[in-house]
């Protein structure tokens, strides 16, 4: 071992993260392989100032939950939706293992219905990453008859991926999916554990979790059962901002003020596009907005915005008066809608 | 901005919601379209008035029956902080899940109602925070309004908890007189209650010291992953990961690898992508080491000379949380023929069974029971022999090492949450009337809790009239460094402009209230403790005490800190070159010290931990005396304690 390498001081170009290894693939099969570029996504790390306060603890506490679900679970995965919680997820499984490589794939269950700019990302990072990539698609189940196409005119899949995330979960004998779900977000989340027990259907309890103390977490279930795991369970919307910042982590455009077509739907601003369509007596504008979260476009309100960079964000995000999720359709069907979903296998 | 994460716990009817909704909703962590959820479903049961409780009860059976089952996490943010609140439900039947939210806190918020005084539901509550070792306990004494804003209940009840608490070990109890629902000393001075002098609720959750349930001292690593990367110029790298629970590392320092007792030295100090010379508890690290070494998960990475206990026989107290009542095996031979457990202790697992159940702990009268077994939701004391050995420090010294889970085999649940007290001792030894006489070792001691009765003249009122402020300088530092000499220097000066200081100098207490105490490790932490409880009513009688002490721990400073709001404690370094102590050697102990005279002596024979982040470092051997003592007169005078200065 080379140690005037290993201990050359403070310069993070001097670590050893440079060995080319975490690219190597090891096993082939349909997922698409890293391209060897890891230095892309690492070079903007480099002059990112070691951290400080309450962001250095959260890291820490999700460095720390991520290693425990790579020695505790025999085929984890880490559930990549292409928004920013799954991206600074991603970010933190890399800098978790580094220099060696992420060992588990991402697993996209992508419903059909993403923003273009969603799916361009997420190829480019798993590239930069050389990570491994798992889809599974919502039209298969659809033509699989596993689920029905709501009988809408802009039908929402949200509730559809369930099912295509437990059938991956089965066919993959996926035993930990790790999520960047955050208790913030809505109330059943604020009572999530970060190692959440899921029984042989997929199911959550809420009124029968697992004690979780200190951090000793209990990664132990039967042969059918899961986990979900959720490693930056204590971040707030602002702290994931503030630390995109720090570590200058890329986002998809989406994020950030631009302008598109938008029409006005029960109080939500939807994008026009390949899966929403313009109804009788709604007006189409062109208007400056930017997305808070990304989920399909059929469920993703935008919101009218001129914040164009991350300070921006962050100050906008801070003097914030509603709820992230407060433009998700799928979380207004009711008082419990999320709770609801999340005892029948949601994310 | 630094973190703090604390609990609550309590029923609706405390007043519990409103307080949380109050605190999320003063600081503007509450949106609008949470709040107007709120205000639908409200209108929708018909309740009279919007019940923030819906705030924080999430599940749809808890905003049903009105209690709160489950831990639900929030989280607010003030300019100074980041909070996590853990709120937890006060019912007998979910001390469970109380137990889960206080694992994590350094302060636990104790609600009273004004009317009814410190019922059962507090004092369990209490207990639960002593034996998980809270640091900071506050008391709020809830529904003021609804008493007239009496001071004289008020005062009933701190007593009513004070005599209460002296039962328990807990070493922080502030008490703050509350209305949650009016926002009386929430975030603002209440005027209705002009008596009290103190701090509002949320100033004190800003300021109150963080890091005080921290062991800075003693490195433990267990690691968590081995990572492996072969690379092509030659360089296998083979770095074990995990979080350092407790105390620092630096490369180039000696480490031991337990269980298999191989040394070798830090190669290299990793946090992500960045190397580092150093890393500090909490961190999450990858180390790699000089030597090729067989380490993989479980096994721990210590320092050379403070190693943590090992043994596979352990007494704790036992939390079981479990439907399925404990299954005590009794001392048989073969241990494991019947129901065993596995017992999680930071990153190891191994199998575990209950050799012997000593008592049982009524929650609410905190009596010690004869008891077969423990059922859901009880605490008791009890042996556990493992197969393998563990690597453990007390609970009380160290919660990260100190802890562990058992899980039940067949069904995979966590059914009990344990603290390690000690190694296993033989039952003879454990009978709850023996127990009673124990000596109060100097960290567990009983009555250690800082309870004030109430004072007639305050501190505020001392120091409007003094027209100083009270300060505790702690000078720390090696025999022979100055402390003394710089603190008798500054101590002329503050009585020459008329400030009232208070001395308190380590020989000195050597020979009346320490007398009693040795130098060894344990009596170093005691005189420490004496030192810094008598340093606190000085300071709380409006001085500037001046302490000088070599007191080489971290750990004893640390919780000498924890004894004065932030700001008030300064710690002052007396750095000097060793050699140069030895060459003044004012008393000649340093020679006697090498002639293996006088043993334990720091510098010598013992370590000394220099501070991380002292207020002030004094080099002695760089500066004068008199410039030193300048120094601090003017930091003094900067940061408002003494007149001068910029203002």
């Amino acid at each position: 071992m080379d140690d005037t390498t290993l201990s050359a001081g403070v310069e993070a170009a001097e670590a050893p993260q440079t060995a080319g290894d975490r690219n190597r693939i090891e096993d082939g099969g349909q997922e698409t392989d890293g391209a060897p570029t890891v230095e892309g996504a690492s070079t903007q790390m480099r002059h990112a100032a070691p951290l400080t306060g309450h962001l250095r603890q959260l890291e820490a506490e999700a460095i720390y939950v991520l290693r425990e679900v790579a020695a505790q679970f025999e085929r984890p995965c880490l559930l990549f939706s292409g928004g920013k919680d799954s991206i600074v997820c991603a970010h933190l499984a890399r800098k978790a293992f580094t220099p060696g490589r992420i060992p588990f794939p991402l697993l996209h269950i992508d419903t059909g219905h993403n923003f273009p700019e969603t799916l361009a990302f997420r190829d480019q990072l798993v590239s930069k990453l050389g990570v491994r990539l798992l889809v599974r698609s919502v039209q298969d189940s659809i033509d699989a008859g596993r689920v029905q196409e709501e009988p809408d005119a802009d039908p929402s899949r949200n509730r559809l991926q369930t099912v295509t995330l437990l059938d991956a979960v089965a066919e993959l004998r996926i035993d930990a999916a790790i999520g960047g779900a955050r208790r913030d977000e809505e109330k059943a989340r604020a009572k999530e554990r970060f190692f959440s027990h899921r029984d042989g259907f997929g199911q959550w309890d809420p009124k029968n979790q697992r004690p979780e103390l200190w951090n000793l977490f209990n990664g132990r279930k039967l042969n059918n059962e899961h986990f979900r795991v959720f490693p930056i369970s204590n971040w707030t919307e602002l702290d994931i901002w503030q630390y995109i910042a720090e570590q200058a982590i890329e986002l998809p455009s989406l994020y950030f003020a631009h302008e598109r077509e938008v029409v006005e739907r029960d109080g939500i601003l939807l994008a026009i596009g390949d899966y929403v369509a313009q109804r009788p007596g709604e007006t189409v504008n062109r208007e400056r907005v930017r997305f808070r979260t990304i989920g399909d476009m059929t469920c993703t309100g935008a919101f009218r915005s001129s914040a164009s960079d991350l300070a921006a964000i962050i100050e906008e995000v801070a003097t914030a008066r509603v709820t992230e999720r407060g433009d998700r359709a799928d979380d207004r069907r009711s008082e419990a809608a999320m709770e609801d979903r999340k005892r029948l296998g949601y994310f | 901005m630094d973190l703090l994460r604390f609990s609550t716990a309590g029923s609706v009817d405390d007043g519990k919601s409103t307080l949380i909704g109050r605190l999320l909703y003063d600081s503007k962590a509450i949106f609008e379209d949470q709040l107007e959820a709120v205000e639908q479903a409200s209108a929708a049961r018909g309740d009279p008035s919007v019940d923030l409780a819906l705030l924080t009860d999430g599940l749809r059976a808890e905003r049903e029956q009105g209690i709160t089952i489950d831990v639900a996490y929030r989280y607010t943010a003030t300019p100074r902080r980041k909070f996590i609140i853990a709120d937890t439900p006060g019912h007998i039947q979910y001390t469970r899940n109380m137990v889960t939210g206080a694992s994590t806190a350094e302060l636990a918020i104790i609600l009273v109602d004004a009317r009814k005084g410190v019922l059962t539901q507090s004092k369990r509550h209490s207990f639960i925070a002593s034996l998980l070792q809270i640091p900071h306990i506050v008391v709020a004494v809830n529904k003021m309004d609804l008493v007239d804003y009496s001071e004289a209940r008020y005062q009933e009840i701190v007593a009513e908890y004070r005599a209460f608490a002296a039962k328990l070990n807990v070493r922080d109890v502030v008490y703050i007189p509350i209305s949650a629902l009016h926002g009386d000393n929430i975030v603002s001075q209440s005027q209705n209650m002009p008596w009290y002098h103190g701090a509002t609720l949320l100033h004190h959750l800003e300021t109150v010291n963080i890091g005080a349930g921290r062991n800075n001292v003693d490195f433990r690593l267990p690691i968590q992953f081995v990572i492996r990367a072969n690379g092509a110029a030659d360089l296998d790298f083979r770095g074990f990961a995990g979080q350092i629970v407790s105390g620092r590392i630096a490369v180039g320092e000696e480490v031991v690898a337990l269980p298999a007792g191989i040394r070798s030295r830090v190669a290299g100090v990793h946090r992500g992508d960045e190397s580092c010379e150093r890393a500090v508890a909490g961190d999450a690290v990858v180390i790699t080491l000089e030597d090729e070494i067989d380490i993989s998960r479980g096994d721990m990475l210590v320092r050379v000379r403070n190693l943590p206990h090992s043994s596979n026989q352990i007494d704790a107290t036992l939390c079981w949380m479990s439907e399925e009542p404990m299954t005590v095996q009794g001392p048989v031979a073969n241990s494991f023929s019947g129901q065993w457990y596995w017992l999680q202790q930071s990153t190891r697992r191994v199998r575990a069974s209950v050799q012997e159940l000593n008592y049982r702990i009524d929650v609410d009268t905190m009596h010690r029971e004869d008891a077969q077994t423990l059922h859901l939701n009880e605490i008791g004391r009890g042996q556990i022999v493992t197969t393998e050995p563990l690597f453990f420090d007390s609970y009380q010294i160290n919660r990260a090492t100190g802890s562990f889970i058992l899980i039940d085999p067949q069904t995979n649940n966590t059914v009990a949450a344990g603290m390690i007290r000690d190694r296993a001792r033989r039952v003879s030894e454990l009978v709850p009337q023996q127990e009673e006489k124990e000596a109060p070792s100097p960290r567990t001691a009983r009555s250690s809790n800082v309870v004030w009765e109430p004072v007639a003249v305050t501190r505020p009122m001392r120091e409007e009239q003094n027209g100083h402020g009270a300060a505790v300088l702690w000078f720390t530092g090696l025999s022979g460094s100055g402390k003394s000499t710089v603190a008798k220097a500054l101590e002329q000066r503050l009585f020459a402009l008329g400030v009232r200081t208070f001395s308190l100098d380590g020989d000195n207490v050597r020979h009346g209230l320490n007398s009693d105490l040795d130098f060894g490790a344990a009596a170093r932490a005691e005189n420490i403790r004496r030192v810094a409880e008598v340093a606190r009513l000085a300071f709380e009688h409006g001085n500037i005490v001046l302490c000088t002490f070599i007191s080489p721990y971290a750990a004893d400073r640390e919780a000498a800190r924890t004894l004065a709001p932030e700001g008030s404690f300064w710690e002052l370094f007396v750095k000097c070159d060793v050699e140069i102590c030895k060459e003044r050697d004012p008393k000649g102990l340093y020679a006697r010290a090498e002639r293996g005279e006088i043993p334990n002596f720091t510098g010598v024979s013992a370590p000394y931990e220099e501070p991380l982040q002292p207020e002030m470092v004094l080099e002695t051997d760089r500066h004068s005396v008199d410039e030193l003592a300048q120094q601090i007169l003017d930091a003094l005078a900067r940061a408002g304690i003494v007149p001068g200065g910029d203002n």
